[in-house]
């Protein structure tokens, strides 16, 4: 009840004060998979230290739009994006822009856990190793246990950091990701329905975090579930078949939607 | 119950068939079928082994008769020159010393030509170098009397194990009556025995099967194994990294994919082909070297590799990939912190099963000439020398008794390396195997 006492508070201030800043700005974004168009024209800015939630029946594009924020659609053969997207006003896209530094200042989060099969200390302190952000080994120790802290994950696993991730909970194992994601320090985080594969316990714990994180990170959330959608975001997007049906404020799109698509949607009408 | 029948609307004798008998009987056939299978296969590998074991232990112990033998100075060093130039030594008349050891040891007149060459065919030609080597290493035993261990010849040797059907009447075998006398005189003195065949090992090529052994075939196979696993490991998981993961996937990385899955099928004479024109014609290398042949099973075993090495970079996860690259690790810190760690059981399993498939390999060796009489080990691996399965092929081509079960031996030895292989092969899997 808190929280949504908050979501309705916060963006309100927020304009009330001055302009929303926009950490991410996507303008007309069509991404190819091959001849095939998977998204179409989206134009989505992304509030900075908010949550946007992503939402849409399967195949809509959400994801395809989540991977296109930190360009790992590239890694897909024939995948060609157009159109721009903005990091602090600066184009993504852009060839003068290294798409390791993109990755290091937004990090995701995927679908299924997918710890590295190397010991909770090693899948935390891999990203700073490979940026070099450790000075020594204390330096490390100590972004290690901050991001376990921050991933909430620190109580219970601080006596057996040196066993193995891939040993853990699913709960925990996507606890450790995001752990592993905070750990470069990243400005943004996407997260690509972070707990589809985790029972509710698990996912209460997740979406708790999120929460927390939010006062740090800009973040950017696909997920399935409405009531996650409604119990995590500030801002949420609806897409269908590729377009950006409507993005406002959370309890807008839930209570009171722009377009029927997104009430029927919603209500769960189709998808 | 009866609400259940009731529940269901129909009585229970009336239930749908929906062949689970079939299906059950389908499936204990089927299990038949590969029990049959499993059989036939253990049988003839038992046979394999049951055959090659059978003929081929003997060859591991070998025959020797102890003499004395008296290093008679006006037999070794008539000049007495040995203080100034000990390489007299070497010239002495070694077959003679052996004859008045073996008269004196079975007690016939040294003049007697007939017992006299009937007694030395006992004793292997190869022991002449053994006194001299021995004589030229010690030349205070000059006029002394020592007790020798001598090589049996190759007849004697396999009659001592049995081998000779002694029913056949005496001019048609190779041992005769007397030498059989002589052989059960030694025998009851203790004088001849059979010990463990080092000369098995440390041995090359010898006309006498009693003095062959598989000492150069093991060198050159060494050879060619590390020239094989330095050469074809590095090229093979660099050209599968590439092809797997930096590659763009177009006609031309099609058409390689294709030729190096034809490739592993080609038969090897035809490696061999190619390394003579090649490496001995084009690029003048020499003739029966290891070096030639480890190139050449390197381009045997490279496609073999490669298969192997991209099926497993293709089985690691693609959500480690991801994980990876979503931190901003680079592609080629993706792969070489996380891709190729998972991928290493795979690619060694791969890798030393084309080793193993290189070490029995004969066909391209016989084109680039290791099949050769060589006697003397090389030192490096530009010299002659055989190979193990090429070994194995000229003492198949051997007529005499001695031979054929050197032949099995050797074969135990190639298979017990396989063996050895494929074994690390595992262990280095389950080592490296990790779940994820």
């Amino acid at each position: 009840m808190n929280m949504m006492a908050e979501t309705t508070l916060e963006p309100k201030q927020a304009q009330a004060m001055n302009e929303p800043v926009y950490k991410m700005i996507g303008n007309k974004v069509s991404v190819f998979y091959g001849t095939k168009q998977a998204l179409f024209e989206v134009s989505l800015p992304v509030r900075e230290k908010t949550v946007t939630a992503l939402i849409g029946p399967s195949g809509c594009g959400k994801s395809t739009f989540l991977r296109s924020l930190n360009r790992m659609n590239d890694t897909i053969d024939n995948c060609r994006v157009t159109g721009q997207i903005t990091l602090d006003g600066q184009d993504i896209y852009d060839p003068s822009i290294d798409v390791v530094e993109l990755r290091a200042r937004v990090g995701m989060v995927f679908q299924k856990p997918n710890p590295f099969p190397k010991s909770i200390y090693e899948n935390v302190a891999y990203g700073p190793k490979i940026h070099g952000l450790a000075r020594n080994k204390a330096d490390l120790d100590q972004i290690v246990e901050t991001s376990l802290i921050k991933a909430g994950l620190w109580n219970e696993v601080k006596d057996r950091l040196h066993e193995a991730g891939t040993g853990l909970s699913g709960g925990q194992q996507q606890r450790l990701c995001i752990a592993r994601a905070v750990a470069v320090s990243p400005e943004v985080i996407l997260m690509d329905e972070p707990c589809s594969a985790l029972d509710p316990i698990a996912t209460a714990k997740v979406e708790e975090l999120i929460h927390e994180l939010r006062s740090n990170f800009t973040i950017v959330i696909v997920t399935h579930s409405m009531q996650q959608a409604a119990r995590v975001s500030q801002r949420t997007a609806m897409f269908h078949l590729g377009n950006l049906v409507e993005e406002n404020d959370t309890d807008k799109i839930f209570t009171n939607p722009d377009e029927s698509r997104t009430q029927d949607y919603i209500m769960g009408r189709f998808g | 119950m009866s609400d259940a029948v009731t529940l269901t609307g129909m009585p229970a004798q009336a239930r749908r068939d929906i062949g689970i008998k079939r299906r059950y009987a389908a499936e204990r056939r089927f299990r038949a079928y590969g029990i049959i299978a499993m059989a036939v296969g253990l049988f003839f590998l038992a046979a394999l082994i049951f055959s090659v074991v059978s003929k081929g232990y003997t060859a591991f112990v070998q025959t020797t008769i102890t003499l004395p033998i008296e290093f008679t100075e006006k037999d070794v060093d008539p000049d007495n020159k040995r203080g100034e130039n000990p390489a007299v030594l070497a010239q002495g008349d070694f077959a003679k010393l052996i004859k008045q050891g073996l008269a004196k040891r079975l007690g016939f007149d040294p003049s007697d030509r007939k017992s006299a060459k009937l007694a030395t065919a006992m004793i292997s030609d190869s022991a002449r170098t053994d006194l001299r080597d021995m004589l030229v290493a010690d030349p205070s035993l000059v006029g002394k009397t020592v007790n020798v261990s001598l090589l049996a010849e190759g007849n004697i040797d396999s009659a001592n194990k049995g081998q000779i059907d002694l029913s056949v009447p005496e001019a048609r075998r190779k041992v005769k009556d007397k030498q059989l006398e002589w052989m059960k005189t030694l025998r009851d003195a203790g004088d001849l025995t059979k010990a463990f065949n080092t000369g098995l090992f440390t041995n090359g090529a010898s006309s006498r099967p009693e003095a062959a052994g598989l000492g150069v075939a093991a060198m050159g196979s060494l050879f060619m194994m590390v020239t094989v696993f330095v050469l074809s490991l590095p090229i093979g998981v660099a050209a599968s990294i590439y092809l797997e993961e930096f590659a763009p996937k177009n006609r031309l990385t099609d058409l390689i994919e294709v030729n190096i899955n034809n490739l592993a099928a080609v038969p090897s004479i035809v490696y061999g082909l190619l390394g003579l024109s090649i490496f001995i014609n084009f690029a003048g290398m020499p003739r029966s070297a290891a070096l030639v042949g480890g190139l050449v099973l390197t381009l045997m075993t490279l496609p073999t590799i490669i298969i192997a090495t991209r099926a497993s970079l293709k089985a690691v996860p693609p959500s480690i990939r991801s994980a990876a690259l979503g931190l901003g690790a680079s592609k080629m810190q993706t792969i070489f912190h996380h891709v190729l760690p998972l991928a290493m059981p795979g690619i060694l399993t791969g890798t030393i099963i084309g080793l193993a498939h290189a070490l029995g390999e004969t066909a391209p060796l016989l084109l680039i000439g290791m099949v050769a009489f060589v006697a003397d080990f090389p030192a490096t691996p530009l010299e002659p020398s055989t190979a193990l399965p090429v070994q194995i092929y000229m003492w198949a081509n051997e007529a005499e008794r001695a031979f054929t079960e050197r032949t099995s031996g050797a074969i135990i030895v190639l298979l017990t390396f396989l063996i050895l292989m494929n074994l690390g092969a595992i262990l280095l899997r389950r080592r490296f195997e990790r779940r994820w």
